[in-house]
């Protein structure tokens, strides 16, 4: 706990440190608010513009968690075809690190081109960049038991769907927690990517990728970053409600959920 | 009561492939009901692979086995088995995992938590059974694992060496407790180990087997009577019998 603590100084005070440098080199080198405005600035944009900034991040949390959520579900069904069916798991399986390569970037545009605009198709975009690692360790985890478990419950006349529901799903928890946990660092990406193209109904509102792309335009530098900020602390967020959820379900019995880790 | 033998080996020979060197060749093995018989053999004699065709997880090559007078398959439900390592569900409770197999055999939840509460206190654990295996010593976890064989009350016992991962003192603590808890429960057992001293001090039998490919080399009745416990360590008899069978053993390995 007292660890825990002095980490979280630890990051305050780095943090702090940062604004303090950035601010003064600003001031110092006379850098123009339009290419790099001074913390100050940014932290008035955030208190000025706080109702779009919050509008814009639900928008875009939305869109990450809708996407994030199909990812799961259908990555989970993926994967128990996979484990059920290895030939069709052997052919299709390195089509799904093509899904994690091909750049989404470049696809963007084409998925909006054909689902259209708005919270369906950016939450599209999300989805498929997600779905990836989940396939992958979800899969991995249904495979993985241990012989001599499947055996005991062959001794005992498991039926195939008592194997899947005593053995290999509980088995697989901690292995589909750890793609949820790489999901939930992109999916906020995807979203700010799909939003990138996705434009809006509403001139000047949006998600945050919308509204990055209009402050730039308007040479709004200032809320550029507070909306950047935004972004990161959506991602953060993400990721420790997966974090929460992972420690609920596995710190009984998973080794790696174990409270007060020590490492670093 | 009946007169059909617990185990039927005949002629039984095992490869795992076509052209490999067979495991097993040419076993002839009768083992009676109510019998503890040893197989003791360096590794690689196909020790394990015997209880894995007695407990149908793999199919003979040539030759026939009983389970008795079934075949192994559809035996399985008068058979427990027991594995090297404790192979417990991590995320299940101590108790939950003692109950799965009665789970998995459909029985009703009461009797479930009737049985389980019964065997953790045969085996000494009433005050885990709700502690995660991560919890528990490496003896615990083999109690645990012992427990959840016995809860659907098997005929036949198969131990895939089931205290090698165990040091010497606990090891020994856990065969007198085997043979406790066997005075109860009057199963056969088949049991698997490379330790001289457990085989004579567990078993009625010792069947000593030899390398490449596995055949059954001699065998020693251990008459001593049961029960027996730690003191019989202690005895000449003993002795003898260990002496013995490390010599036979060391001829097996030899030949």
């Amino acid at each position: 706990m007292k660890k825990r603590l002095f980490l979280a100084l630890n990051a305050l005070i780095v943090f702090a440190a940062l604004l303090f440098v950035w601010q003064v080199a600003v001031w110092a080198l006379h850098v123009p608010p339009y290419m790099l405005p001074p913390p100050v600035h940014v932290g008035r944009a955030i208190v000025a513009r706080f109702p779009d900034l919050c509008t814009s991040f639900w928008i875009s949390a939305e869109a990450a968690a809708a996407g994030l959520a199909g990812s799961i579900v259908g990555g989970l069904l993926i994967a128990l075809v996979f484990a059920r069916l290895p030939l069709l798991r052997r052919m299709l399986f390195p089509y799904t690190i093509l899904l994690q390569t091909v750049p989404i970037v470049a696809i963007a545009p084409l998925i909006l081109m054909w689902a259209g605009q708005g919270l369906f198709a950016v939450a599209l975009v999300t989805f498929i960049i997600c779905l990836a690692p989940i396939i992958a360790n979800a899969t991995q985890g249904l495979i993985s038991v241990d012989t001599n478990l499947l055996q005991l419950f062959l001794m005992h006349n498991a039926s195939q769907g008592q194997i899947l529901r005593k053995l290999r799903l509980p088995h697989s928890l901690p292995y589909l927690f750890v793609g949820i946990r790489i999901s939930s660092g992109i999916a906020v990406i995807g979203a700010i990517t799909g939003e990138l193209f996705a434009g809006s109904t509403r001139v000047g509102q949006g998600g945050l990728g919308y509204s990055i792309l209009y402050a730039m335009a308007q040479l709004q530098t200032d809320y550029l970053f507070a909306l950047v900020f935004a972004a990161t602390i959506l991602g953060f967020t993400f990721f420790f409600i997966v974090m929460f959820f992972e420690w609920l379900f596995l710190h009984k019995w998973h080794e790696s959920a174990r409270s007060d880790s020590s490492e670093i | 009561m009946s007169s059909i033998p617990e185990i039927v080996f005949r002629d039984v020979t095992k490869r795992f492939s076509a052209t490999a060197q067979p495991v097993l060749q040419s076993i002839d093995l009768v083992i009676e009901r109510g019998e503890f018989v040893t197989l003791l053999g360096p590794s690689g004699c196909g020790k394990s692979t015997m209880l894995k065709l007695v407990a149908g997880l793999e199919p003979v090559t040539s030759g026939q086995i009983k389970v008795n007078g079934l075949e192994p398959r559809n035996a399985r439900p008068l058979v427990s088995f027991v594995f090297q390592e404790a192979t417990l569900l991590p995320w299940r409770s101590v108790q939950r995992n003692v109950a799965l197999a009665l789970e998995l055999e459909g029985r009703s939840h009461e009797e479930a938590l009737r049985t389980t509460a019964k065997l953790l206190d045969l085996v000494g654990l009433t005050h885990v059974a709700q502690s995660y295996p991560r919890a528990l010593s490496g003896g615990q976890k083999m109690r645990v694992s012992i427990a959840r064989a016995l809860a659907t009350r098997p005929q036949l016992l198969l131990m895939d060496e089931p205290f090698a991962a165990l040091d010497e003192m606990n090891r020994d603590r856990m065969n007198e407790e085997i043979l406790r808890l066997r005075e109860a429960g009057n199963w056969t057992v088949l049991f698997v180990t490379h330790s001289v001293a457990e085989a004579v001090f567990l078993s009625s039998r010792v069947v000593i087997l030899s390398p490449y490919p596995g055949r059954i080399a001699h065998e020693i009745s251990v008459d001593l009577p049961y029960p027996r416990t730690a003191g019989l360590r202690e005895t000449p008899a003993f002795d003898t019998f260990v002496n013995r069978a490390s010599r036979l053993l060391r001829e097996a390995h030899r030949s």
